[in-house]
């Protein structure tokens, strides 16, 4: 068994079109920078993949990760909780247009759905968003004295990941809070491609400190120079600053 | 009626209730203020959404990881004793009744206990992130927030108008004017600037206040 992909071209080739799409991170922290910016580039090439639906806690910032995905025209809804950010023009503009769709998913619902997705668990019962907008037309049930909305899992066609350490068989560890979501929607997608800083040899990854076991990834590419997503946030910044 | 407290000041007010050994939820912005003025000698334990339990203050400048950073997306630090984990068990955390204390701004509190603080309505970008979550979890509920809006209307509703972020939730206000908490369905006056009357604080309330034998006085130093 041997899920190491050459490069990161090869190990997206096959993102079509109107595929829902897991990105892993929150924020900048486990964001997979090269994955996002090899689809932009892509896209930009090729048209394609176009009309996806991401799934992510945020919606971007600056022109950078999402931003760039959403700014390029390639994205069509977005499943989130939170699209405000330090720079949101990218979701804004194409949200306020009409262009781009929200899904607006309380923060602890969108990881349980994504577990559920990856559990094999189709519905849950959640207190959030009870008495809300978010809400409104989901199955409400009482329990114990108390009322609960009815949430359905989540699944994709794809999930990319960022991880710190892997090896061949796809056993993941992550860094600090890079972690977020990525665990959760490494086991949601039918496919799920996996950056790593570090690809090592079976074994050396301590079995009890496997965060992912290997089953739920399919293929890895170590990119060991990732950037870090805030990194070139504020490097882009501090450039444009500097010009004007 | 000009004297009222700073943001700084309410989070300084809020940070006197917080008890030792309570694991609490700050929100992004105006609640993260909270940490600094926590009482020496009080073991508290932050809980950030993005999966961190136990993280400390910002690093100093130019030494920020930004692996390491709070649901606001600011870099902190783990403290000794900090653990990672994955949002699934963050907000199995959260709802799952293991919090002590979630702090959150609020754009609305109703003398019910519901709070709006997510959307302004039409034409604007909703972000709920951990809100809806966090007000359904947390074994306390603490909005800080200004008394009044910015031209002067009563945040201290009958009834929020705004968007809802939880029904029947809220267990205590800290205003820029007061501190009550939310008994029965009322808003029970415990604290209120010496420098008001309760007549001028029931005028910028919409809804009535519970005001009992005890108010006691909001003293706050200048932080």
């Amino acid at each position: 068994m041997d899920k190491i992909f050459p490069g990161i071209a090869e190990a997206i080739a096959d993102i079509q079109d109107g595929m829902d799409v897991m990105i892993g991170g929150f924020g900048g922290a486990g964001a997979p920078i090269e994955f996002i910016h090899a689809l932009v580039e892509r896209y930009k090439k090729t048209g394609s993949p176009g009309r996806l639906t991401i799934i992510n806690n945020n919606a971007g910032n600056g022109k950078i990760g999402i931003a760039a995905m959403i700014d390029a025209g390639m994205v069509a809804k977005m499943v989130c909780s939170f699209p405000r950010s330090s720079d949101p023009r990218a979701f804004t503009e194409k949200y306020l247009a009409g262009q781009l769709a929200l899904e607006l998913v309380p923060q602890g619902t969108l990881a349980e759905r994504i577990r559920a997705g990856g559990a094999g668990i189709p519905a849950f019962y959640t207190p959030s968003s009870f008495g809300t907008q978010l809400a409104e037309g989901k199955p409400i049930a009482e329990f114990e004295g108390r009322k609960y909305v009815q949430e359905r899992w989540l699944k994709a066609d794809v999930a990319l990941i960022k991880a710190e350490t892997a090896d061949r068989k796809g056993n993941l560890t992550y860094r600090k809070a890079a972690r977020n979501f990525s665990p959760l929607m490494a086991m949601a997608a039918k496919l799920t491609i996996v950056q790593a800083r570090r690809v090592v040899e079976p074994g050396e990854i301590d079995p009890e400190h496997v965060v992912t076991p290997g089953i739920f990834v399919d293929r890895v590419v170590e990119v060991a120079d990732a950037v870090q997503e805030e990194a070139l946030l504020r490097s882009s910044a501090s450039k444009a600053g500097a010009k004007s | 009626m000009s004297a009222k407290l700073s943001n700084a000041q309410i989070a300084w007010r809020a940070a006197q209730d917080l008890p030792d050994g309570a694991y609490v939820n700050l929100g992004i912005g105006f609640p993260e203020m909270i940490a600094k003025f926590k009482p020496d000698g009080r073991e508290v334990i932050y809980h950030t959404e993005n999966g961190i339990l136990d993280f400390g203050e910002a690093p100093p400048a130019g030494q920020e990881d930004w692996d390491l950073i709070n649901a606001g997306k600011k870099a902190v630090t783990a403290n000794p004793g900090a653990a990672f984990f994955h949002h699934a068990d963050s907000f199995s955390m959260v709802r799952g009744g293991h919090l002590d204390i979630a702090v959150l701004g609020a754009y609305e509190v109703a003398e019910n206990g519901d709070i709006a603080n997510w959307s302004t309505g039409p034409g604007s970008v909703p972000a709920v992130g951990g809100a809806m979550d966090l007000v359904h979890g947390a074994k306390q509920i603490w909005v800080v927030t200004d008394h009044v809006t910015k031209d002067g209307k009563p945040k201290l509703l009958k009834h929020c108008r705004l968007p809802l972020t939880g029904v029947g939730c809220v267990t205590t206000v800290f205003t820029s004017l007061a501190v009550v908490d939310i008994k029965n369905g009322r808003f029970v006056l415990r604290e209120k600037l010496p420098s008001i009357s309760v007549e001028e604080l029931q005028a910028v309330t919409e809804a009535t206040l519970v005001v009992g034998d005890k108010v006691g006085d909001l003293v706050v130093p200048n932080v």
